[in-house]
């Protein structure tokens, strides 16, 4: 294997580690080819930065402290676009600031992962305690209509794997993707086998032949929605704006630009759910209840699920992986077939309306909502399970 | 001048939306004088602006073009830098963008004295908000929101990169062609922090209000307060109250921020073996 400079770098080899789910993102980052981190310490995702920084520079990668998040997240959509896979990691206060940088990121089409692992808020609130109510945000934050991918592990191999997955969807669909952990998943240790890259499907962006150079537009709708992205330096000499543009790359202030542009955003992603949306669950098909959840919370809902049923409780559950684009054939589907969705978050409801919007009245939807920093256990969840079977 | 500075410019944009007696076109030409004379590669150079009429340069500009968020082009511009030290990246701001919002990113890229080249359009004002006041607004100055003369003290932006740790520091005026085409050739061929303060006028949202005349009146404005350095320096303490001194204003030689890096990644590797 060879760095972008050419110089040989060592194969990484599969082995087994213990790991938080902070170390998982760096050790996951690295199989999926990350060559370029920029960010800013903050509780609970510091541990990420330390680990870029430690093991960037040995792989002929870059790391760089800045001196905020509205800096981090520029500088990685920079280096994206001079060809780097690019990486930056925070929490919430830290995600409040990137929210405008990351709207940029979206309409020039930059390939890169931004971690947030969640903890309290609003504000400072409990910077060590975990919490899943950045949804919204992920999904929202920055300002106008947009695309999104965020995902969402819920144990340190996941989080080795989504790592993995987000980078190669950033690269694929030319966005910047979230990946979302909590306290709990950042901080919790777990032995995990981290594999090497050869074992893994790892994706590149397209790039423009040199050739494509003489009429060249760098933001053509093509049959994929995705067009193919040069390095700066490689002589495109193209432009990108945050301003709406045509396939030029240039604003013209046509009404009829921002529409086909944002068409064509929202189609990259809407036309490739299939490969996006990622859920496990675990249903035997005389389900009354199933748990929903995402993040740690899956840990208890799945712990609560194993002893209802083993109370004879007609109980099952779905893991949401991919929190955006939301699930939402699947839980309509789900909703026609059982009585009851329970919903468990760290949050005083946010992804519940998705739920709620999807069922469309077809099954009762119950949510248990923690906002204070602590988690929600698997008694609680069962208690609900019992409630309403 | 006999630099053809055509190929450097996407002539299909032309003409600009710059207000008539704008000075942003002046600087940017005399910008593309000074980097035709540097001979950098075309193709190995990245522009980078950020919002503001001085931000629309890149449009124009036949180059790689990146135009950001207000304030943050020097962010993007450091991940571009890092990413690949064999570019050459130039930043384009005003005094708005690179001083009120970006202020921040600007003494953190001087500290780290990256190899970036930085030209800050100071206009005195936000041109493309109509009027508003800048950091660079002078004390006493009318302007939309100091409708009773304004009460903030302006900056010396080229004290405050020069000891923020830019390792060149320049500052020229549209009126003043021959020495800005310098400073830009100078400026291009440093390596580290670059900072160009570039005077221009917007008479639209600044002259006018504060009666300094048209285009032409600024001009002379410069004229009469904007005097080499050498010049400056010679003169007494109260002669000097009312200029403005520029030129090349300060030059030093510092181990630039990616070269240091390339050391970081030397010793990692070593510590591997
Ligand atoms: C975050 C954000 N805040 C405010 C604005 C509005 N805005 C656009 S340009 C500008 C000022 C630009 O002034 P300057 O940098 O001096 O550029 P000039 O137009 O004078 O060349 C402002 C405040 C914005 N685009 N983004
Ligand atoms: S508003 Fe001022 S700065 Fe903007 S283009 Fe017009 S004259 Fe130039
Ligand atoms: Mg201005």
């Amino acid at each position: 294997m060879k760095n972008k400079a050419g110089d040989k770098i060592k194969e990484n080899q599969a082995r087994i580690m213990l790991l938080q789910g902070d170390e998982a993102v760096v050790e996951g980052g690295l199989v999926a080819g990350a060559s370029f981190f920029a960010g800013y310490p903050i509780t609970p995702a510091s541990e990420i930065a330390e680990g870029f920084a430690e093991k960037l520079p040995a792989l002929g990668g870059k790391f760089i402290q800045m001196e905020d998040e509205i800096a981090s997240m520029g500088c990685v959509i920079g280096a994206s676009l001079a060809g780097e896979k690019a990486i930056t990691a925070t929490s919430g206060p830290g995600f409040s600031l990137k929210q405008e940088n990351l709207g940029l990121g979206i309409m020039v089409e930059a390939p890169c992962v931004v971690v947030n692992v969640q903890r309290v808020g609003p504000s400072t609130g409990l910077p060590t305690s975990p919490s899943q109510g950045d949804v919204m945000q992920a999904r929202w934050g920055t300002h106008g209509d947009h695309p999104i991918i965020a995902l969402s592990p819920s144990t340190v191999k996941e989080t080795i794997d989504l790592t993995i997955k987000s980078f190669n969807m950033a690269e694929k669909y030319r966005i910047p993707v979230i990946l979302l952990l909590d306290e709990i998943v950042g901080h919790m240790r777990e032995k995990v086998r981290i594999p090497s890259a050869a074992e893994v499907e790892i994706v590149e962006r397209k790039r423009p032949r040199p050739e494509d150079r003489e009429e060249f537009n760098p933001y053509q709708e093509t049959e994929d929605h995705i067009p193919p992205m040069p390095d700066y330096g490689q002589g495109f000499r193209y432009h990108s704006t945050g301003l709406f543009h045509d396939k030029t790359g240039f604003p013209r202030g046509k009404s009829e630009d921002a529409r086909l542009l944002m068409d064509r955003l929202m189609a990259k992603i809407d036309e490739n759910l299939d490969d996006i949306i990622l859920l496990e669950d675990d249903l035997k098909g005389d389900e009354e209840v199933v748990v929903l959840s995402y993040g740690s919370t899956a840990r208890s809902a799945i712990s609560a699920v194993t002893r209802a049923r083993q109370e004879g409780l007609k109980a099952g559950w779905v893991k949401l992986m991919t929190v955006w684009p939301f699930a939402e054939d699947y839980v309509a589907r789900l909703a026609d077939r059982v009585k009851e969705i329970v919903v468990p978050e760290l949050n005083r409801g946010q992804l519940i309306g998705e739920v709620e919007r999807a069922a469309c009245g077809q099954a009762g939807i119950s949510g248990i909502h923690r906002y204070d920093g602590t988690i929600i256990p698997p008694d609680e969840i069962l208690d609900k399970i019992k409630e309403v079977s | 001048m006999a630099e053809d500075i055509n190929r450097y410019l996407r002539q299909d944009k032309l003409p600009h939306i710059w207000c008539p007696g704008c000075g942003h076109g002046t600087i940017m030409a005399n910008m593309l004088r000074g980097f035709a004379r540097s001979r950098l590669d075309q193709d190995k150079t990245v522009v980078v602006s950020g919002i503001g009429c001085s931000g629309r340069a890149t449009g124009y500009l036949d180059f790689d073009t990146l135009h950001v968020t207000h304030g943050r082009a020097l962010t993007f511009a450091t991940g571009i830098k890092m990413a690949n030290p064999e570019l050459t990246v130039i930043v384009v701001t005003g005094d708005g963008d690179g001083a009120a919002i970006g202020g921040n990113h600007l003494i953190h890229a001087c500290r780290r004295n990256i190899d970036i080249k930085v030209v800050l359009f100071n206009n005195s004002i936000y041109g493309m908000t109509a009027g508003q006041f800048s950091p660079m607004t002078p004390t006493g100055a009318t302007a939309t929101t100091a409708p009773y003369g304004n009460i903030d003290q302006n900056f010396d932006l080229c004290e405050l990169t020069r000891s923020a740790g830019a390792t060149f520091v320049a500052r020229g005026a549209a009126q003043q062609p021959r020495q800005l085409i310098k400073i830009f050739e100078k400026g291009f061929a440093h390596r580290g922090l670059t900072f160009i303060e570039a005077i221009t006028q917007c008479p639209v949202n600044y002259g006018r209000r504060n009666k300094l005349g048209g285009a032409r009146d600024m001009l002379n404005w410069q004229k009469e307060h904007i005097i080499n350095q050498t010049k400056y320096e010679s003169l007494a303490a109260e002669e000097r109250q009312d200029k403005i001194p520029s030129g090349i204003l300060y030059q030093d030689k510092r181990e630039e921020y990616t070269e240091r890096y390339e050391k970081v990644i030397a010793s990692a590797r070593g510590s591997e073996n």
